[in-house]
């Protein structure tokens, strides 16, 4: 089984790509920050960029609040 | 120790009195004239250190900062910096003081209807008068960021509304990576004190707050559990300042 580590939680997602991913988790996308592998992975990117085997990924989620 | 001016000093409170203060740069000066002379930028550096010994007051005396949003996280966070005696801060908000904001916001009643960047900088300067301020009344944008945040090392992200915070974060951790940016999510509602954390998100990329107490539409940010996220913040730049903030 092909794991990607994604907010500490091993998730079968790899072959996916990033914007896959959020949208089969239901993520609002314009509240995002993604990094990959301790960098960030830009907006633009996210229909492109394909989650690996042995990716680490932390996916911010804001919330309102200030 | 030493006595306590500040507490000596008979302070009259009246109505009358608060609403007209804001109108004077340093009322205080007034008030404290028969007291002592309006200090100097060499004693009040001196009263600093101190407190907080010359080699950390050196640091963070040349240290700036730019705190993005002007409201419960970003006029505690400057607040925070500046009793410190940061040596500079970039104020940066396109909105005007409300009262609705009092209940958590650092402004007096005199500032409403006032650009925030202005009427914070007033405030500051009435207890660090020597303090180094830019200020900013624009909305910052994917456009304008590239520009406005250019000259800055260190960044707050001290928004209100969750599609301002990731346009900001998105675009500060793109262009500028080499940049230090704190940001916060999650401070709504009282209790639970300890769910607020300062997280390490990337080597320069920290998020304080619980991640997940929403503001409602109708309220539910509230002072105290504003104020400790806004001292992570403020707390988490301070170290980076005085601990060096090569990773």
């Amino acid at each position: 089984m092909h794991m990607v580590k994604i907010n500490g939680t091993p998730e079968n997602a790899a072959g996916l790509s990033v914007l896959e991913y959020l949208e089969r988790e239901g993520y609002v996308l314009d509240r995002l920050v993604v990094e990959c592998n301790e960098q960030i992975v830009p907006k633009s990117d996210y229909a492109q960029r394909l989650l690996a085997d042995g990716d680490v990924v932390e996916i911010v989620s804001f919330v309102g609040g200030g | 120790m030493g006595v306590d001016r500040e507490s000596a000093r008979t302070i009259q409170n009246s109505p009358d009195r608060e609403s007209t203060r804001g109108l004077q740069d340093f009322p205080e000066r007034e008030n404290s004239k028969p007291m002592q002379d309006f200090p100097d930028r060499e004693t009040i550096r001196a009263a600093l250190e101190l407190r907080h010994t010359k080699p950390v007051q050196n640091k963070i005396c040349a240290a700036r900062v730019a705190v993005c949003g002007l409201g419960g996280l970003g006029s505690n966070i400057a607040i925070a910096l500046a009793r410190c005696g940061i040596g500079g801060l970039h104020l940066i908000d396109f909105d005007r003081v409300d009262l609705t904001n009092l209940n958590r916001q650092q402004y007096p009643i005199s500032a409403l209807g006032r650009p925030k960047p202005e009427a914070l900088r007033d405030e500051l300067l009435r207890f660090h008068p020597y303090l180094d301020i830019q200020t900013s009344f624009v909305k910052l944008t994917v456009e304008n960021i590239p520009e406005l945040l250019k000259d800055e090392l260190f960044i707050c992200e001290a928004f209100d509304r969750p599609e301002q915070k990731a346009m900001l974060t998105n675009c500060v951790l793109t262009c500028f990576p080499e940049k230090y940016l704190v940001g916060a999510s999650g401070m709504a509602g009282f209790g639970e004190s300890n769910s607020i954390r300062t997280r390490k998100i990337l080597p320069h990329y920290y998020l304080c707050g619980d991640e997940v107490s929403e503001s409602a539409e109708n309220g539910g940010l509230m002072a105290p559990r504003v104020m400790l996220c806004a001292a992570h913040q403020a707390n988490k730049i301070l170290e980076l300042i005085i601990e060096g903030s090569g990773t």
